[in-house]
């Protein structure tokens, strides 16, 4: 069934979200390309949960407020947004800049989270071990790059996009750039706090990942305490698309794991 | 006019066949490619020609910076500034422009133009830019934070060069306790600031302020182009309540003038066509990353491209059509630069008399046909 499309207010900045399912919370933050259409696995997951997926701050239609300045700023909207709920109660997933804004508002504060499940974190790095350089590929190669099942790019790629949705690409990559740019998609003390984040975490990685090397997710696994490391085969940057029924069955897994 | 002899210095001897092979002459062109003692020929070459120009009766030589490339092999202008200092007497030097953004104190930008100013006892233009979009790639520099920085980085320049030190600067980029620098500029109250730019909106409308009155140079445009934008700052000035003088505006396109049409058309061809092509052409994420124009401004150029379709291979016949490049005979040559002058009554001329392969033997020729066949008709 799919989601709706609604509006959602956290402090003065009204964010587009949608919203579907029943049951336990379950916040998705999306990644650098933005709110997606209402996903295979958003189906999937909206049997066992109520699934939010609001579109960040400073990414297509919602609010850019002028203070959003970095993933910091990102990561503290996020624990604003989660002050609705009760103590340990969402259940949070997040993809690839998502991720990163998910484990930055872990870091600080876990209260409101039940699980956290990580689908190709940007936000640390490893020397010698460079992510690829998604700013300097081309459009077509930008979205090949994200999938090792090359079907999928072409069904993207078949149809040109609207006036509409290209300016929300653009406004996507705007607000990629503002976050990710420099230092290029981490922050440097990230990684030192992530012992902070005290709740089941799920480090999922497409095996073929040209984006994030999937060795990036033995380095997650190391300094999370209660974590479990997945590695998806056949499977590039972008999990959530590529392999839905591996994602959710893994996501509810991890929830069953706390009942 | 005041006439500007401006090199980018572009590495000629560069192996087309091997630059066919990568995306840009920007970035990622292997560094392999550039042989140091071809290279310090080059350097020679373009120093000379520089030199030479101030005998011409040019009224300003000028250099720029960019990175990481074949395009100009001139990352540290100022460098080049120092030396022709010692080499010429009464030419001003223009440095146009240091990339502001790109730098994380621009403290020592107002440093060494400040040096650069004492040292040629006050013979020093300098021009403000915020570098192509390319070498926010090169740099790594963040694009998406290109505007804050650069006006952030001109107030502090100013800063430093008007207000009596120590004083200190805070921004959201730039934080400097103690802004104090020695030497302090030569001229008073500080070397003029020329923008060159390809005539955003936000430029002008900034550039054209009363405080400011910066002069505007368009560069690489077709001559519609080029009187549309000094237009528009002028009508901005208007909306300021004053009239734009002619030293306020300005234009840069190469020049190549030979004593027939055809003859100079022959000889220019190669050289316009590597420049823009070769050296100058990039992707589109390499030339404009997000953040480099405003999201605005960045749609429409979106649209516009779509519109277009794929790019093709510029010749210099389309470039001469359009004006982008003016070249011909000493009598078209005037006639056309004379005709842009009188529309948009500017009175600066930013010449490229050297482009892309364009060779030293030509290029001496094209500078001397220049200055005795033009500049004097156009200099009244």
């Amino acid at each position: 069934m799919p989601g709706t499309e609604t509006k959602h207010k956290v402090r003065e900045v009204n964010v587009r979200m949608l919203r579907g399912g029943s049951g336990p919370p379950l916040l998705f933050l999306h990644g650098a390309n933005g709110l997606p259409v209402w996903l295979p696995v958003f189906d999937l997951l909206s049997k066992q949960f109520e699934v939010f997926v609001p579109e960040h701050p400073s990414f297509g239609l919602s609010d850019n407020p002028p203070w959003m300045r970095n993933i910091g700023d990102l990561a503290m909207y996020y624990l604003d947004f989660l002050d609705a709920f009760g103590p340990h109660e969402v259940h949070v997933v997040g993809q690839s800049l998502g991720g990163w804004a998910a484990a930055e508002a872990a870091v600080r504060n876990c209260s409101r989270i039940k699980t956290l499940s990580l689908l190709g974190p940007a936000g640390i790095r490893i020397k010698g071990m460079p992510s690829g350089d998604n700013f300097i590929w081309g459009p077509e190669e930008g979205i090949r790059n994200l999938y090792h099942n090359q079907a999928i790019p072409d069904q993207l790629l078949a149809v040109p996009p609207t006036d509409d949705q290209a300016d929300i690409l653009l406004t996507n990559r705007y607000a990629t750039a503002k976050f990710g740019w420099d230092p290029r998609w981490y922050n440097p003390s990230l990684e030192r706090w992530l012992h902070r984040i005290t709740v089941p975490t799920l480090v999922m990685w497409g095996k073929q990942d040209k984006l994030f090397p999937s060795a990036y997710a033995a380095r997650w696994g190391e300094r999370i305490p209660d974590s479990r490391v997945e590695i998806v085969p056949e499977c590039g940057h972008v999990t959530a698309v590529e392999k839905p029924e591996i994602t959710a069955k893994e996501i509810i897994r991890l929830y069953a794991g706390t009942r | 006019m005041q006439f500007t002899f401006f090199h980018l210095m572009p590495y000629r001897p560069l192996d087309m066949t091997e630059r066919a092979k990568h995306n840009s002459a920007w970035v990622t062109l292997p560094n392999g490619l550039y042989d140091p003692k071809k290279g310090a020929d080059e350097y020679d070459s373009y120093i000379n020609q520089l030199v030479y120009a101030e005998k011409l009766g040019f009224d300003v030589i000028a250099v720029n910076e960019h990175h990481q490339t074949a395009y100009g092999i001139m990352p540290a202008p100022n460098l080049i500034a120092a030396n022709l200092i010692a080499r010429t007497t009464t030419a001003k030097i223009a440095i146009i422009g240091r990339a502001l953004p790109l730098v994380n104190n621009p403290v020592n930008i107002a440093e060494e133009f400040a040096m650069l100013d004492n040292l040629s006892r006050g013979r020093i233009i300098t021009g403000f830019v915020r570098g192509i979009g390319n070498e926010y790639h090169s740099t790594g520099i963040n694009p998406h934070w290109s505007h804050e920085r650069y006006q952030e980085a001109h107030d502090l320049i100013v800063q430093a060069w008007t207000k009596p030190g120590p004083t200190s600067f805070d921004g959201e980029h730039f934080n400097v306790r103690y802004v104090n620098i020695w030497p302090r500029p030569y001229q008073s109250p500080h070397p003029q600031i020329w923008i060159p730019s390809m005539g955003s909106s936000e430029t002008v409308k900034w550039a054209a302020a009363p405080e400011r009155k910066y002069p505007f140079l368009v560069t690489f445009s077709s001559r519609e182009l080029v009187g549309r934008y000094l237009n528009v700052y002028r009508d901005q000035a208007k909306q300021y309540g004053y009239e734009a003088s002619p030293d306020q505006l300005g234009w840069a396109s190469p020049v190549y003038v030979a004593d027939t049409d055809e003859r100079a058309r022959k000889e220019a061809k190669e050289g316009i066509e590597t420049l823009f092509n070769d050296f100058l052409a990039v992707p589109f994420q390499m030339l404009l990353p997000p953040g480099y124009m405003s999201l605005a401004s960045m749609k429409n150029t979106m649209r516009m491209r779509k519109a277009l379709g794929a790019q093709k291979r510029l010749t210099m016949e389309e470039l001469a059509e359009t004006g982008v490049v003016v070249v011909g005979s000493p009598k078209t040559v005037r006639d056309q630069l004379a005709k842009l002058r009188d529309e948009t009554r500017a009175g600066k001329l930013i010449t490229m008399l050297q482009f892309g392969t364009l060779s030293d033997e030509l290029t001496k020729r094209n500078m001397e046909m220049f200055a005795s066949e033009v500049m004097p008709h156009l200099k009244s």
